[in-house]
């Protein structure tokens, strides 16, 4: 983590806030704290932020705020940012069943991890994954934390369509599909939950930051309760303050 | 009641609602969107009258054929793309009259790439996420979240009540931007030319690129001589800013858009400066492209520039050809509109007693319950 924030314009409406050179979990957690501060702070002119690993993107409007007035306003909040109260980061629960149809590819990461699939859904469901950022596709998080003995390479062939839903794992990461969409990640799970809803606010499950826990299911009669709920509106969410 | 409608009746390449984008969403993965030239829709906007937000219609290459159901005002900028209205020539950047059953059509690209059509009142497409704009790649927003087909019948918001009078064109001084076959783009660098040397730079400014078949709203792939690298071509993903001149491993620059990933993870050599996107945006592939390096303060005063254009257009005095004259009140050489009580134009000066056009009396005014006394100038009328 750098001592102080790096400063690069990107071109005359965007200014790139870097906090630090590496993918880690410390700099990520002040790269959403400095986000949430500088929400805080409603500076004219900022119009949107996109944080990132270890960076954050701050999209703002040249006719309201410099770019020299924007960086000064930032270093600001940066160094408020010790005084500051943070929240614990959410854990936000993501009911999967595992294997069979709805991830065909389970007993292929078991016997290429030298597991057996029952292992391979303790290992993976007994993890909780940092939501490093969100990007790809809307509603996609980019998960840290996949133990060494899961990576598993990607398809040789990508298929066609992932269903939405879809848990699976690309090389040293693991992910869930907010949409249908075609891909290359060997499949594992998948969750009734819609990750990404237009007509929700805000429409994303998971923000950068939060925790995902994969809960396992017991059969398919439990995937299709949670799905009926999801689909009448009326799933709880389950989040607990990481602790 | 016949309600306001336009009907698509024959197909066009690529026709999308848009308006200015959708902020505060990227963090969430869903890219900005809007019309990937913004000069071009806001102004459209402000010649019809409209908030320069209001979403219109982003027209690629062939232009579908569009029939009016009621009568209203359009305006056309953007691209030459021999627009008709009803099987004569439409002039573009200004607005003009459209009757019910009125059809405007399109005969072949003469001039960039990109059409946009603003319709009094703007586009009436469901508000998603904060915009009207449509990613076809999500099928988000916009109509039914897909380019419009034949059969679309697409509606259009009501004009709201007092809205200012319908400016002719362009004021006086500012010309409809030419687009040409070469563009010059100016670029800021950054944020990542660290990851390469002098020569890399230098060959930036000095090759010339050719825009790749395979560009489209996401991004424009260049072809030309590659870039080098010093350090790898890969960094730790962060966010990917409107224009950003990204870098891969093979060199070869892509200059990122408005349908764009909000995050990506390759170098970004240079970023094109917010007034020549929409330079960009009407450059056709096969033709081509230099980047030539501006501060940022020179890019902060083309924008003022641009900004200023718009501002010109929104404040002309002009009223709409055709309709009656209205009555403007001019204070400290800013003019208003009068309308009535219920919002109606007013046409004729009601106090100003006899004078001519040209002449000044004396008046009152009664605004919020606070009375003003004022000299009334009447700019037209009989």
């Amino acid at each position: 983590m750098y001592e102080k924030a790096l400063f690069f314009p990107a071109g005359d409406q965007a200014l790139v806030v870097e906090l630090g050179e590496t993918v880690s979990p410390e700099i990520n957690r002040r790269v959403h704290d400095l986000t949430l501060a500088i929400e805080d702070q409603d500076i004219p002119g900022v119009i949107d932020l996109v944080p990132t690993y270890r960076s954050l993107l701050v999209q703002y409007d040249p006719s309201q705020i410099s770019i020299h007035e924007l960086q000064a306003s930032v270093l600001e909040v940066e160094e408020g940012l010790a005084e500051r109260a943070t929240e614990e980061p959410r854990v936000v629960h993501i009911p999967t069943l595992y294997g069979d149809e709805h991830g065909p590819d389970l007993e292929f990461v078991a016997e290429h991890a030298g597991l057996t699939p029952e292992e391979v859904v303790s290992i993976h469901s007994g993890t909780d994954y940092l939501v490093y950022m969100m990007g790809f596709t809307p509603g996609f998080p980019y998960l840290g934390g996949l133990s060494d003995r899961l990576a598993t390479p990607r398809l040789a062939t990508p298929r066609v369509e992932t269903p939405s839903g879809s848990v699976g794992i690309a090389g040293s990461q693991t992910g869930v599909y907010p949409a249908a969409s075609p891909g290359g990640w060997r499949l594992i799970g998948r969750t009734p939950l819609m990750l990404f809803d237009p007509k929700r606010e805000p429409p994303s499950m998971l923000s950068a930051g939060d925790f995902v826990r994969f809960v396992p299911l017991t059969d398919e009669d439990e995937y299709s309760g949670i799905q009926d709920l999801v689909q009448q509106g009326e799933y709880q969410v389950t989040a607990e303050r990481k602790r | 009641m016949i309600t306001a409608t336009f009907e698509v009746t024959e197909p066009g390449m690529l026709t999308t609602v848009q308006d200015r984008g959708r902020y505060g969403y990227q963090r969430f993965g869903v890219p900005v969107s809007g019309a990937m030239d913004e000069f071009a829709l806001r102004a459209a906007n402000l010649l019809v009258g409209n908030d320069e937000g209001a979403a219109g219609l982003e027209i690629t290459v062939l232009g579908p054929g569009i029939r009016f159901a009621v009568d209203t005002w359009i305006a056309v900028t953007g691209a030459d793309l021999s627009a008709q209205l009803d099987g004569e020539a439409l002039p573009r950047w200004q607005a003009v009259e459209v009757h019910g059953g009125g059809v405007l059509s399109f005969h072949g690209m003469e001039e960039g790439m990109r059409a946009y059509l603003a319709v009094a009142g703007g586009i009436d497409v469901p508000v998603v996420m904060g915009s009207r704009s449509t990613l076809v790649k999500a099928s988000l927003g916009g109509f039914e979240g897909r380019a419009l087909k034949v059969g679309d019948v697409v509606p259009i918001l009501p004009v709201e009540p007092g809205a200012r009078s319908i400016p002719l064109g362009l004021p006086e001084g500012y010309q409809a931007p030419a687009y040409g076959e070469h563009h010059e783009i100016r670029v800021i660098l950054g944020p990542q030319h660290g990851a390469f040397n002098e020569e890399a730079v230098a060959a930036l400014w000095s090759s010339t690129y050719v825009i790749s078949l395979d560009s489209d709203r996401m991004g424009y792939r260049l072809e030309g001589p590659p870039i080098e690298h010093r350090t790898g071509p890969d960094i730790v993903s962060d966010g990917n800013p409107l224009g950003a001149v990204q870098v891969p491993g093979d060199g070869v620059p892509t200059i990122l858009l408005a349908d764009r990933g909000t995050t990506g993870g390759y170098t970004k050599i240079a970023t094109v400066i917010s007034t020549d996107i929409g330079k960009l945006a009407q450059a056709v592939p096969g033709q081509s492209v230099a980047f030539k390096a501006v501060t940022i303060e020179e890019a902060y005063q083309l924008r003022r520039e641009r900004e200023a254009a718009l501002v010109a257009i929104r404040d002309q005095k002009q009223s709409r050809k055709g309709s009656s004259p209205g009555f403007i009140i001019l204070v400290d050489g800013q003019a208003y509109d009068v309308i009535g009580e219920h919002g109606e134009a007013v046409s004729r000066p009601p106090t100003a007693g006899g004078a001519a056009r040209g002449q000044s009396r004396q008046a009152t005014a009664t605004v919020d319950g606070h009375t003003f006394d004022f000299e009334v100038e009447v700019q037209r009328g009989d």
